[in-house]
């Protein structure tokens, strides 16, 4: 209003995005301020591409909202992006599911389909199969601590949009002679992205593995380097300074990470951190999953961040099917004089969530389903991985595992473990018009389509990634969601904003 | 009213505009499409001089100018469907409808990238269809032809309608019938934001007993209305909802929340203090009264302590001034507080440790931590000692700690401890290593020395007689226990 009186010349337009909300509309007219502008509009993005590999909806309050607030609006926007993703590739002949979320967006997706029946197109299949997967079945793997590469920056620096800011101390321009020169203020911001080729290798490595393959490229690329010295005729020039660019930017590359390598080690090999790890996994291995834990009372103790703190009482509720009632009360005493009362309705919102919750039925189902699937390997190979459980070094996720055994045997081996999970799990077929059912080639791959309902973490991708790339695997990924997250992130949109809103 | 309509004619027809047109189809690529197209195009049209436009409308305003199109913006009237009478009536147009305006002004058809497979043309176009559509033909339809029109749309048309973000009139809905008819058809379209509006919609014609009722067994329609109600902060409407709906830990709840507004510490107290007979469940109904509890302890305390400080009689208020109010802190943090600036109060006072331990059974573990970090801040080692002496049923004494020993000499060291009280503690630790360890770090020679004597490694012993000063006890003291 202020703006329009000082330049009344000027037009006001807004551009809603990714779609206009009634509530915003209503809050503007409240305002007195909605007729001011001159138009306006939507600009629908519904998934949104991140990598080759990679959608995401960027909705970060999908979750709560499904989950808290059954609201499932967000779920009518995954359907919308998923009928433009068919419109784009090709209808999707098999939907598999788990999760009541996933049931709603596949009965939405088909009628959705029947509505539409001119929609039906002549692109041969991208993809064979969609599988449509709750965050709430594994509410596990999100909190757990993630150890690959990309999964560690998003963990301790968080990536925005493929976009990281960074501390600038080690990426000062080294000049020679020049000591003590005045360092950058502004945090690095890198882009990070499978462009560019160094960190396609390294960000799905476990980050105990990424220190052997920068100190390999060094030598390779130092070598690349020297050989200015064996050109000798003009030619031999001519290519070295060619390929010069390529080189130059190798190197920035491989310093860039050797420097966020170098950060990220300081964390991983802080006391804090080992003892954080240790803790996480003796929850996920099952070891003393009932009582009240001595890590956890001593951090609650020494006031570290709250967000931590729930992570981990989280991640002992759901790895103990919800804690018993003294447990429970004990923590949330603590927590409660220690952080301050209010966070009394953050804790409500953990349970309603199911993720901090008191144990119900009186039997904790998790050891059965961890037996059966297999989710913790104790002779992980973290440099030379076989299993996907090396993205959390001996934890496979969940969800991941449900992936892996859909494609091969099938979910009709794991229906009992699967009934302890919670919603229905079911099989949609999509006719696909004569002509365009594909057989696919002895040695071609099947093509997935994982989507995550309520989001999913970089180490999950990476487990997903693993198996494509894997030798007769047999199946090929490529994941979408609703937002990508990590435990911190995840949580916090959880917590019950405590400042006054400013409306 | 009509000026220079010729020539306005002239530039209507060669725009290159397309006009809004009632389409069903709604191709969303094609719109992405012509919306990137139009946004690179968009510098020639604002440049573009609205001069030409000279027909005013009956309110004076030249037609088709901005503020023309702002006013007809900001009295809602989506109303062209319901033909323009209703435009006189400022209030009454149902805001539920979508204004994506009818009115397509010249930036608002850039967007409106559509007409792929045009199924519905207007009664204008189809007479003047020559490729080149009219610029705004609502403008020129004859009245008859929006009544006829708003009364066709069934309750299922609408919500289509509404998904698809085209103006819609619901006033029409008049009876109870309809209008649930339109919720249920708006809940089974899924659209969140259809289902809001015509919430929004009920909300205001319905009464609020039949509201709630009708909601009540459908559980979609109203969890949204909830989650409206929640965002758009009507906090009364919400708990008679939720108290109808007998959710009474929510109403506690949600009755709970709104202190977090209130930012005077008097009233947000008063308000506490009425929180505490609402229907929580036990445990947090134990919470929320210490939470008033606290609250008013510390306001107490608070107006005590702030006069201490003025009156500048006390000199640890005077050494050690306050950074912050003890305000809406934490209880451990109040506790701390309390250790730090009023440890030796007896149990009466309202600021003293031992009195918030009582009220609110504070644990003895969390207490001791406390106030060790209190006290050990104002470098007070001897009240540290006592903390962690205990005595036992024949009077001995022990130490004891109710955190691994380490962790209390690492606390000491940060407040910089003299050594000689360090040294207390690192004897005390019991794994032989980090004892080690941290006396070497903290200089503790006689605690080296006891250490490596109990080992009975000479070896290292004799390496650390190079560490300790030449001449000192210290070096006496090895060389005595090597020449045993």
């Amino acid at each position: 209003r202020e703006d329009r009186g000082r330049s009344p010349q000027r037009d006001f337009h807004i551009l809603f995005v990714p779609r206009r909300s009634l509530l915003c509309e209503q809050w503007l007219k409240e305002q007195g301020v909605l007729g001011s502008f001159i138009h306006r509009e939507q600009y629908s993005l519904d998934l949104i591409p991140f990598d080759g590999d990679l959608l995401s909806m960027e909705s970060e309050s999908a979750f709560k909202e499904c989950y808290l607030e059954s609201d499932q609006t967000s779920l009518y926007h995954a359907a919308k992006g998923l009928m433009t993703l068919q419109a784009l590739y090709g209808t999707i002949p098999q939907i598999f599911g788990k999760g009541d979320c996933a049931r709603h967006v596949a009965n939405m997706m088909i009628r959705m389909k029947r509505e539409f029946p001119g929609s039906q197109n002549s692109i041969f299949p991208v993809f064979d199969t969609l599988l449509l997967l709750d965050r709430n079945v594994d509410l596990l793997t999100p909190l757990a601590t993630q150890l690959t590469y990309e999964g560690l920056i998003d963990e301790i620096y968080g990536i925005q949009n493929t976009y990281v800011k960074l501390p600038p101390e080690k990426f000062a321009p080294k000049k020679q002679g020049e000591g003590g020169k005045d360092l950058p203020t502004e945090p690095k911001k890198l882009q990070l992205n499978s462009a560019e080729e160094l960190y396609a290798e390294i960000r799905d490595k476990n980050f105990n593995a990424v220190g052997s393959v920068l100190s390999k490229k060094a030598k390779i690329i130092s070598a690349a380097f020297e050989e200015r010295h064996h050109a000798k005729t003009v030619g031999e020039i001519k290519q070295f300074v060619s390929q010069l660019p390529h080189m130059q930017a190798a190197r920035s590359s491989l310093a860039n990470h050797t420097s966020i390598a170098e950060l990220i080690k300081d964390i991983t090999t802080s006391e804090d951190f080992f003892d954080n790890l240790t803790v996480e996994q003796e929850f996920m291995s099952g070891i003393d999953t009932d009582k009240v834990n001595n890590y956890i009372e001593d951090c609650i103790a020494q006031k570290h961040p709250l967000i931590k703190i729930l992570r981990l009482v989280c991640l002992q509720s759901v790895c103990n099917s919800g804690l018993k009632q003294k447990v429970l009360d004990h923590y949330k005493r603590e927590i409660l004089q220690t952080y301050g009362y209010e966070h009394i309705l953050t804790l409500n919102n953990l349970e309603k969530a199911g993720l901090l919750k008191p144990q119900t039925s009186g039997r904790n189902n998790y050891p059965t389903i961890r037996k059966t699937l297999r989710l913790w390997m104790d002779d992980v190979n973290e440099q030379n991985p076989n299993d996907i459980s090396y993205v959390y070094s001996g934890y496979a996720p969940l969800s991941v595992r449900l992936a892996q055994l859909l494609a091969r045997p099938g979910w009709r081996s794991i229906e009992e473990v699967l009934k302890m999970l919670p919603g229905p799990h079911f099989e949609e077929r999509q006719q696909l018009p004569t002509g365009l059912q594909k057989k696919r080639q002895h040695g071609e791959n099947r093509v997935t389509l994982v989507f995550f309902l309520g989001g999913v973490t970089y180490a999950e991708i990476a487990a997903l990634r693993f198996l494509s790339q894997m030798e007769d695997g047999g199946t090929e990924y490529v994941i979408a969601t609703t937002k990508l997250i990590n435990g911190t992130t995840w949580i916090k949109s959880l917590m019950e904003k405590l400042e006054p809103t400013p409306f | 009213m009509n000026r220079a309509r010729g020539d306005e004619e002239e530039y209507w027809h060669s725009s290159k505009f397309r006009a809004f047109t009632f389409d069903d189809e709604d191709d969303e690529l094609s719109q992405l499409k012509e919306s990137k197209r139009a946004v690179n195009s968009l510098r020639d049209i604002v440049d573009d001089d609205d001069d030409d436009l000279e027909r005013v409308s009956w309110s004076g305003e030249p037609v088709g100018s901005i503020s023309w199109s702002i006013k007809e913006t900001a009295s809602g009237s989506t109303s062209s469907l319901e033909g323009r009478d209703s435009s006189l009536q400022k209030g009454s147009s149902s805001y539920a409808a979508l204004p994506k305006q009818v009115s397509s002004y010249s930036l608002s058809s850039l967007f409106k990238g559509r007409n792929k497979l045009p199924s519905f043309q207007s009664l204008s176009d189809a007479l003047t269809d020559t490729g080149v559509k009219n610029y705004a033909p609502e403008l020129r339809r004859p009245k008859a032809e929006y009544k006829d029109y708003s009364s066709d749309w069934s309750p299922k048309d609408t919500v289509r309608r509404m998904q698809r973000g085209k103006v819609c009139s619901l006033e029409r809905f008049r009876s109870l019938q309809d209008k649930l008819v339109l919720l249920d058809e708006a809940v089974a379209g899924h659209d969140g934001n259809v289902i809001t509006a015509v919430l929004i919609f009920l909300k205001r014609t319905l009464r609020r007993e039949i509201l709630f009722r009708e909601l009540e067994v459908r559980q979609v329609a109203l969890c949204h209305l909830i989650h409206f109600l929640r965002e758009t902060g009507e906090q009364k409407l919400l708990l008679d909802l939720l108290r109808f709906l007998d959710r009474t830990e929510e109403v506690a709840l949600s009755q709970y929340r709104e202190h977090l507004n209130i930012q005077d510490v008097e009233k947000r107290r008063e308000f506490l203090k009425g929180c505490i007979g609402l229907p929580f469940s036990a445990e947090d109904t134990s919470h929320i009264q210490d939470h008033y509890t606290l609250l008013e302890r510390q306001i107490i305390i608070e107006a005590n302590d702030r006069h201490l400080e003025m009156a500048g009689q006390s000199e640890l208020f005077r050494k050690y001034p306050r950074k912050a109010s003890i305000l809406n802190m934490p209880l451990v943090t109040t506790l701390f507080y309390s250790c730090f600036y009023h440890y030796t109060e007896a149990e009466g006072t309202f600021s003293s440790p031992t009195n918030l331990k009582k009220t609110f059974k504070i644990p003895d573990k969390q207490y001791v931590l406390t106030a060790l970090a209190a006290r050990a801040k104002l470098r007070a080692w001897d009240d540290v000692d006592a903390l962690l002496t205990t005595k036992n049923w024949l009077g001995y004494t022990k130490k004891k700690a109710p955190i691994g020993f380490h962790r209390v000499v690492e606390m000491l060291q940060r407040n910089n401890a003299p050594v000689q009280v360090l040294q207390e503690y690192v004897r005390l630790v019991e794994d032989v290593e980090t004892r080690l360890n941290l006396a070497t770090k903290y200089k503790c020679h006689d605690v080296v020395i006891e250490t490596y004597r109990d080992l009975k490694d000479r070896i290292q012993l004799t390496a650390y007689k190079s560490k300790v000063e030449r001449g000192s006890a210290e070096e006496e003291k090895i060389n005595s226990i090597l020449n045993n």
